[in-house]
């Protein structure tokens, strides 16, 4: 291997698939998508999108798509949105067509909230407790400027 | 062999014994073909008007080889995080967590700090951090973004660099995937079936139960790589380069990364259930890594950014 970053970077690329393009209707597939001033975390935010919210491109800048919708209008990155349209309340008859599209995501389906529920059901000594002090730790963008600015950390 | 011969052998034979030969062979055909959708709807006609199984089947069959063309880039980001959680959770039976806050804190921080520098800084659930309290030599990035760092392991850190270094890398599994790519291809497979097939329709009390098992299996699959055999060294020296990639993109010295093996090479004991079992030795590592850090000289770090580091590690 005589670039394992390009290597590392095409691999990345073929696991998140192929770039947006302008116009394109993009779904926000993390549950709270940020949305910045500026195509960098440094960027001011301007609003933050919930899971399945969909907006369309309107710009690309290295891993920043530039985006518009639900009444906001700015950048965000590339590994927040999915080109497929995710879905919420799939009818019964349909699901089947949802889970194996390639254009279409549930959501709340296959491994779940629910499916973690019946888990713990099963497996009563498994404790989740820590991982939901875990994920309840926040690390504001005034906090993070403020550390990268204190240790002199700069790109 | 005449149809009504054919009849009579599977009146003897029982349709479902020919039906359970013919689906697992049809479908290890499938599995090689590109256009697997349309070559099993094919099969399956063809089984039905032969009278080798009922429409019913043959639409289950169909909806199946669909699902069999699927891996784990078809788990989405939700079921990424899910799997997480649970992975975390099982982690979490073996080891305690450190909680000291000060050290707690600048680990968030670092952390952070190093997964919005990487090719993949949004997950579903975000990126979230623990000290496990062993002196161990480990590290686990559980799928979605739950990292989870023993003492041991940031007692090789002399650097914040160093530090960095480390969370890097784990982050490097997350981005890469490469816990999900643990799973057997044939539970995501079966998950698919699952949801996919007309059970759906009925979505519950044995559904769940059979999606709940396949759920414990692949994350049973991902524990025993993380905890016993290990990614593939491909794997652990991709993640590696992310990481060189991620300290150089946020303005750490990759070099931190090369000074964190070499003390963890003279601190690994041979033998060892952590890093000396599941990863390539250190000094392999380093050797993959020169090339990428050459153009980088020794670890200065300014004294605010180390005075800070040793504060928040004094009692790692």
């Amino acid at each position: 291997m005589k670039h394992p970053i390009l290597f590392a970077c095409m691999a990345w690329l073929m696991v998140m698939g192929s770039a947006a393009v302008y116009g394109e209707t993009l779904s926000v597939q993390v549950k709270s998508g940020e949305v910045r001033s500026t195509p960098s975390f440094l960027g001011k935010i301007l609003g933050r999108l919930p899971y399945g919210t969909q907006v369309a491109a309107t710009g690309e800048r290295g891993d920043w798509l530039g985006v518009s919708g639900a009444g906001v209008r700015g950048w965000m990155h590339r590994s927040a949105l999915t080109d497929k349209k995710i879905v919420f309340k799939a009818g019964a008859a349909n699901v089947n067509q949802y889970a194996t599209s390639d254009e279409l995501s549930l959501a709340g389906k296959g491994f779940s909230e629910e499916v973690e529920d019946a888990y713990k059901a099963r497996n009563p000594k498994a404790d989740f407790t820590w991982i939901d002090r875990m994920e309840a730790v926040t690390v504001s963008q005034a906090e993070m400027l403020r550390f990268l600015r204190e240790g002199a950390v700069r790109p | 062999m005449k149809s009504t011969d054919r009849r009579e052998f599977l009146g003897l034979a029982g349709k479902w014994t020919l039906g359970a030969l013919a689906v697992p062979t049809l479908s290890a055909f499938l599995s090689g073909c590109e256009t697997m959708g349309e070559v099993a709807a094919l099969g399956s006609n063809i089984a039905t008007s032969q009278g080798w199984m009922t429409e019913q089947q043959g639409q289950s069959l169909t909806r199946s080889a669909q699902a069999v063309g699927k891996t784990f880039q078809d788990i989405t980001p939700e079921q990424e995080y899910y799997i997480g959680r649970t992975v975390g959770a099982v982690i979490l039976q073996k080891y305690r967590p450190y909680t000291e806050p000060a050290a707690a804190r600048y680990v968030n921080l670092l952390g952070q700090t190093a997964a919005r520098a990487s090719a993949r800084p949004e997950t579903f659930g975000g990126y979230h951090f623990l000290i496990l309290d062993s002196d161990e030599i480990n590290a686990f990035a559980a799928p979605g973004g739950l990292i989870f760092t023993t003492r041991g392991l940031l007692r090789c850190c002399r650097s914040e660099d160093a530090a960095a270094a480390v969370l890097a890398h784990e982050v490097a599994h997350v981005q890469l995937q490469h816990g999900l790519r643990a799973i057997r291809a044939s539970r995501i497979t079966s998950a698919l079936t699952i949801l996919g097939a007309e059970s759906a329709k009925t979505f519950g009390g044995q559904d769940l139960a059979d999606l709940t098992s396949v759920f414990e299996n692949s994350v049973s699959d991902i524990i025993e790589t993380l905890v016993n055999s290990g990614y593939s060294k491909s794997q652990e020296y991709a993640s590696d380069a992310a990481a060189v990639g991620t300290l150089r993109n946020v303005g750490y010295n990759p070099n931190g990364l090369t000074d964190m093996l070499a003390i963890m090479r003279r601190r690994l004991k041979p033998g060892g259930l952590d890093f000396a079992k599941t990863h390539p030795s250190p000094e392999n590592r380093i050797e993959r890594i020169q090339p990428m850090v050459s153009g980088f000289g020794p670890v200065d770090a300014p004294s605010a950014r180390q005075a800070r580091f040793r504060a928040a590690m004094r009692n790692v």
